[in-house]
């Protein structure tokens, strides 16, 4: 029977079929932890007498709580936030109890976990991946089967490697056409949640598919199945293909020599077959994109960077949203006051956003007024970015430079928008808050953040790109 | 977990859509490493003003609600982060069900690990529900029934494990750990093709 690749990875996992009574076992290839979603999964463990069934395919980080400046990282200063500090060290206590190895905060490597993953070559095509993360999804750029789980289940997993599960419905979502010069893998997502919805994808596995994605290199293809959640999906997938093999060829924990070449061979059967029919459909035509922007409080009320806010009269939660965000209905966007530039996260905290943000401050200044904060994703795409001078752009452009983490994606490691401010961000929620009591988040690509970041005002990058 | 089998509540109405988890528990409180206490800090942004007083006019520091179990939400409630502190928060306040048309995932599988039942019903019956906050409900499990005040009587589906699990109060960890043989041989015919996460 043909099958979609979503089906393939599922029926590769499973211990147990479902039944109508009981959910599948589902196997557990790569369980990704992190210091928030881990420390009551670890007291269970503690409580039971249980280990860490496999500790070889367990992999630890700190990102969320984990503080960005140089100094509390490398100048031995102490953990300023009380409540972060208590909970880094815990990890690292639970780590080592446990036997999971770990990237501690001085770790070359350590970084976001969804940009750590692939970067070591951990992330594979046909794996089935977890982490007490909902961005999980970012992994299924690989072709794996890849979703955030809660805190009750990472216990699960650590003591067992399995999952209870129930197979989800399938979403095909094609998308055709190239994108225009300006127009990013960010604004493609954007216009994808837009159409679909934010609970569009509930119950929906994602497979986005067609000739545009094809054409995405691995990053952007991270950044798109990274907002799947966003669109209620717990999972995004894309088949691997020869850009995927060749993003992986060499990385240190993706297999090597034979192994590699085996490997492959079984990657290539991860597509979806001629025939196999998926639960709904989505066309999107790429040509039609522009640079996008959020004006509200999901991810969902998106507009074109030269676009305006929608008018909806009667609607209370609509206006409640605008209200928080400070903006009126039928008002331009572009043009709207900016005070904070963050360039970073899961969504877009790798080193080909961090070229495209310094394409436009190379040779310009922050306008006065607005602070930049530009966050590596990992240690690595720090260290990389610095190869290529990019830091130096930055400085001399006036943004700052930090070490790696999640940083102001989430208002929880000291990195925070004030009360009322407004915040051109490259990560993937607009929640009231997310940054900072009384936040305004404004979600868009490094490019339309950067060129933000240069006028003071919403402004659409194509007006800065040569 | 503590079993649910019937339940008799007041409602409580928060009719807008998506809210989600970073209203529910805000991420500055993420740094607990326990599950308790997080009900003083649901929808901390929403209930409490900037010196910690509770705002009087939010639905939940009105005398109404007190006492209620069963939140009736707006669609999509839950969307967002896959924290499970916002059941473990909505539980400790003393949520035991909560009623939407839509809830997101992991925020359904979260709840339900929890005893905090997450019910579907269909948008007329939403509709009332949001009409007529504080109605009497009854939350019955055993026939996935929410009754009304007026005796109608609106099915509702839950997962038939996760059922059990919730009218018996215990978790899953137990049926899981029961599956070692089969996790066992699973290993043993997949586990050499797989690469290890160490180097
Ligand atoms: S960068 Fe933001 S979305 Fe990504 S893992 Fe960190 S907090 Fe979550």
């Amino acid at each position: 029977m043909a099958k979609t690749l979503f089906e393939k990875v599922w029926d590769l996992h499973q211990v147990v079929p479902e039944t109508a009574d009981t959910p599948a076992v589902l196997f557990i290839d790569l369980h990704l932890t992190h210091e928030v979603t881990s420390p009551q999964a670890f007291t269970l463990l503690r409580e039971q007498g249980l280990p860490v069934r496999r500790t070889d395919l367990t992999f630890a980080t700190m990102d969320h709580s984990t503080p960005t400046t140089t100094d509390q990282i490398f100048g031995g200063v102490p953990i300023k936030l009380a409540s972060a500090r208590g909970q880094v060290e815990q990890f690292a206590r639970n780590c080592a109890e446990f036997n999971v190895e770990l990237l501690g905060l001085q770790n070359e490597k350590r970084g976001i976990v969804h940009i750590i993953g692939p970067e070591m070559g951990l992330t594979q095509p046909g794996k089935t991946i977890v982490c007490g993360d909902s961005h999980t999804s970012t992994h299924g750029a690989f072709g794996a089967l890849a979703f955030g789980i809660g805190s009750t289940e990472v216990g699960h997993v650590f003591a067992t490697q399995c999952l209870l599960q129930r197979k989800a419905k399938t979403m095909a979502i094609n998308v055709e056409g190239a994108l225009a010069p300006g127009v990013t893998a960010k604004d493609l997502i954007l216009a994808i949640i837009h159409e679909v919805g934010v609970s569009g994808g509930t119950g929906h596995v994602i497979e986005y598919r067609g000739s545009t994605i094809r054409a995405l290199s691995m990053e952007e293809r991270m950044t798109v199945c990274n907002m799947s959640i966003e669109a209620g999906a717990r999972a995004g997938m894309i088949a691997p293909d020869d850009t995927t093999f060749a993003y992986l060829e060499g990385r240190e924990r993706a297999p090597q020599g034979a192994a590699w070449t085996t490997a492959v061979a079984g990657w290539r059967e991860l597509v979806t077959d001629e025939g196999a029919t998926f639960d709904r459909e989505v066309q999107i035509d790429a040509t039609k994109i522009q640079p996008m922007i959020t004006y509200g409080t999901h991810p969902g009320m998106s507009i074109q960077v030269s676009g305006h806010v929608p008018v909806r009269d009667g609607d209370a939660v609509f206006a409640q949203s605008l209200a928080y965000m400070g903006l009126n209905a039928g008002q331009a966007i572009a043009g709207a006051a900016v005070d904070v530039v963050f360039v970073g996260s899961c969504t877009n905290g790798r080193l080909s956003d961090l070229i495209a943000t310094a394409d436009i401050l190379r040779g310009r200044k922050v306008a006065p007024g607005v602070q930049m904060l530009i966050v590596p994703g990992s240690q690595q795409v720090k260290r990389a970015a610095e190869a290529l001078g990019l830091h130096t752009v930055f400085a001399a452009a006036g943004a700052e430079w930090r070490e790696s983490g999640c940083s102001m994606c989430l208002g929880m490691n000291g990195d925070t928008v004030a009360k009322g401010q407004y915040c051109v961000s490259t990560s993937n929620r607009n929640f009231e808050g997310r940054q900072g009591v009384g936040s305004r988040t404004l979600l868009a690509s490094p490019l339309t953040a950067a060129a933000s970041a240069i006028t003071g005002r919403v402004t659409d990058p194509r007006t800065l790109l040569a | 977990m503590e079993p649910i089998r019937i339940l008799h509540s007041r409602t409580v109405v928060m009719a807008a859509t998506n809210i989600d988890t970073d209203q529910i528990i805000p991420a500055r409180f993420l740094t607990t490493t326990t599950k308790e206490g997080l009900g003083a800090q649901l929808f901390a942004d929403w209930r409490y003003d900037a010196a910690g007083t509770p705002k009087p006019d939010f639905i939940l520091n009105q005398p109404a609600s007190q006492g209620c179990q069963v939140l009736v939400a707006g669609r999509n409630i839950g969307c967002g982060s896959s924290r499970e502190h916002a059941p473990w928060a909505l539980v400790d306040y003393g949520f035991r069900a909560v009623v939407s048309t839509e809830i997101a995932d992991i925020f359904r599988n979260n709840s339900l690990k929890n005893g905090l039942l997450p019910i579907i019903v269909d948008a007329a019956t939403h509709q009332w529900l949001v009409a007529n906050p504080g109605a009497e409900v009854t939350v019955d499990l055993q026939h996935c029934e929410l009754g009304l005040p007026d005796g109608r009587k609106v099915l509702f589906p839950v997962e038939a494990f996760a059922r059990f699990c919730l009218l018996n109060g215990t978790d899953e960890m137990g049926y899981l750990l029961k599956q070692g043989t089969a996790i066992a041989a699973y290993e043993a015919s997949h586990g050499q093709q797989r690469s290890r996460t160490t180097a």
